[in-house]
């Protein structure tokens, strides 16, 4: 159990006095958070990069995988949390639980963007490669992949920022991340209600998010310097 | 040389693309399919560097069977040029142009070298190399796109409808430096179009193909024109053929009178004989256009441009009847203008005397 700052105020303002009160734990929190956040998301690009080509490719498969996929980002979280440790025979609170389950809805949103973001190739583009006499795994990390990034950035970023907000009910099941400031508050609220453990685990969360979007838009204007050359 | 021994494409559902195809690109020489919609001319093309494998029948690439080599092998020994350039958006123009050697493993350095010059000889300055396919026009891609199909100097190159997506000023200007292009390069080229005029202006020989895939007839351009084998053929060639045909006859050392001429800057004549049009010149013995006499010439004095008739074409001395009966018909005076290579005046001719030429010329016609 926390221990409570003597005096401290419950006013949601207090959130910045409960964070230096409780600094080092705190941003233990937001390393982990970070970790589950942004992993599962690598993990699952590297997963859904070979299925969205392989939807792109065999056009017939392309409906059936996005079926699934979609099905599967429909599961709430924490019944995917509770059945990831019996479906793949781990313990209860395995510290692979979370960064499984989120790896799944990772994947789940990027096999479509990345199918999309192949087949926002032109055409006469790939045809040119062929031609040229690529073959198709040069092909594809030469040529399609770095012309497919702007709209897998795009789908990143959808990924990296709904993780940060999947990763925080994970706190709830008792997993270490800023999801527990959320418990925390929630456990200190009797009888009066006592908010800034709260409202500290919502700024973190927040400021997370848009540090980890603005890290991914910032890795796609270094990989394609080419969209920002003008028509002159 | 590229040879097609009776190569068939029929695809899964029983369509017939290419039909017992025999057919021979000379090495060297710039060999133009043609035909309407659905003929397989691009089908063709595409079975030398085998996007589109063969059902039965054999390219020989020399005396090499293509089938025998890897595709990626085969394909990068091939030029290959395509209508909308397809140009690798996130390559800057000089790595696109260096993209085979990239590819073959050629020092990046020397690669890129190669590429610079590629770039001058299309016609493309300097400054463009570091820029993205996206900041130049459809013409300037298309020029970029025929650098990249010749940066590892294969014998052989495979174009396909190239200059069809550029307006017709810019065509005329591709067209043009290609074929100044082949002069000096002279490869062995298959160029598909579906534009007879494209195939008759570019073709050393041209290929119409009908509809299914079959071979309606291989012939020199002129032979196309004069003596097409079929009616399908003859449709397809067009209108206007006996006079396009002119434009593949020698007229040979024109027989020219003197025209009378004044400079540019001179006072303007006074009084007409008759005849109210006189060729203006400039100092070198140019000609520059005509001055009408019988004009309102209020607030001029001397001859200036603006008062010139430029709708004539000029004849160079050795070019073909074409050019001369053109000359002539397009002179306001009636008179075809004559020049010599360096664009002096050397006199005019009529379009009686052109039409007398025609009528020496033409074989075809007596017989």
């Amino acid at each position: 159990m926390i221990a409570l700052a003597d005096g401290a105020s419950s006013s949601p303002l207090h959130f910045v006095e409960y964070f230096l009160d409780h600094r080092s734990e705190d941003l233990g929190l937001l390393w982990s958070h970070t970790w589950l956040s942004v992993v599962p998301v690598i993990v699952g690009l590297l997963i859904a990069l070979p299925l969205g080509w392989v939807a792109r490719r065999h056009r017939w498969t392309y409906p059936p995988i996005m079926s699934i996929t979609g099905v599967l980002y429909t599961i709430p979280s924490i019944a995917l949390f509770v059945l990831v440790p019996p479906l793949l025979g781990l313990d209860t609170l395995d510290p692979l639980q979370v960064p499984i389950a989120l790896t799944v809805y990772s994947v789940a949103l990027l096999v479509r963007v990345v199918a999309d973001g192949l087949a926002s190739v032109p055409e006469e583009t790939t045809q040119a490669a062929t031609a040229m006499g690529f073959r198709p795994l040069e092909r594809f990390f030469k040529v399609e992949l770095p012309i497919a990034v702007p709209v897998i950035a795009a789908g990143l970023r959808v990924a990296v920022v709904s993780n940060v907000s999947i990763v925080a009910v994970a706190g709830t099941i008792g997993l270490s991340n800023l999801g527990q400031l959320f418990t925390q508050g929630f456990q200190l609220s009797t009888p009066d209600a006592y908010y800034p453990p709260i409202v500290l685990g919502i700024v973190l969360c927040v400021l997370l998010a848009v540090v980890l979007d603005s890290a991914v838009v910032l890795l796609n204007r270094v990989l394609t310097p080419w969209r920002r050359a003008v028509r002159t | 040389m590229i040879r097609f021994d009776a190569v068939t494409k029929r695809y899964p559902d029983g369509t017939v693309a290419v039909d017992e195809l025999d057919l021979e690109a000379a090495s060297g020489r710039i060999t133009v399919l043609v035909g309407p919609s659905g003929c397989g001319k691009t089908t063709s093309l595409r079975m030398v560097n085998r996007m589109i494998e063969p059902t039965s029948g054999t390219i020989w690439l020399d005396d090499q069977d293509t089938a025998t080599l890897p595709t990626h092998e085969l394909r990068r020994k091939i030029g290959y040029v395509i209508q909308h350039a397809g140009l690798f958006p996130h390559r800057t123009i000089v790595d696109n142009v260096a993209t085979v050697p990239f590819l073959l493993g050629t020092d990046k350095k020397q690669a890129r070298r190669t590429a610079m010059e590629l770039l001058e000889r299309v016609g493309l300055p300097e400054h463009f190399a570091k820029r993205y396919p996206a900041q130049l026009s459809g013409g300037q891609q298309q020029r970029v796109g025929v650098a990249r199909a010749l940066a590892a100097d294969p014998p052989v190159m495979l174009m396909d409808e190239p200059f069809s997506a550029v307006d017709p000023v810019v065509r005329e200007q591709l067209q043009d430096e290609f074929l100044r292009l082949q002069q000096e390069l002279g490869k062995t080229i298959v160029f598909v179009t579906h534009d007879i005029d494209e195939a008759i202006k570019l073709g050393d020989q041209v290929a119409v193909l009908r509809v299914g895939g079959r071979l309606a007839q291989l012939a020199t351009p002129a032979e196309l024109l004069s003596r097409p084998v079929d009616a399908f053929v003859a449709a397809f060639v067009g209108r206007d053929r006996g006079y396009r045909a002119l434009g593949f006859a020698d007229a040979g050392t024109l027989s020219t009178r003197d025209e009378p001429t004044v400079v540019l800057g001179a006072p303007i004549p006074t009084g007409t004989d008759g005849d109210s049009w006189l060729l203006a010149v400039d100092g070198a013995g140019a000609p520059q256009g005509w001055l009408d006499l019988g004009a309102d010439f209020r607030g001029h004095d001397t001859v200036t441009d603006e008062l010139l008739y430029r709708g004539g074409t000029l004849a160079t001395q050795g070019s073909t009847l074409r050019a001369a009966l053109d000359a002539c018909l397009s002179s306001p005076s009636g008179r075809g203008v004559v020049i010599d290579e360096g664009g002096a005046l050397i006199g005019t001719t009529t379009s009686r005397e052109i039409l007398d030429l025609i009528e020496a010329h033409e074989p075809e016609r007596q017989t």
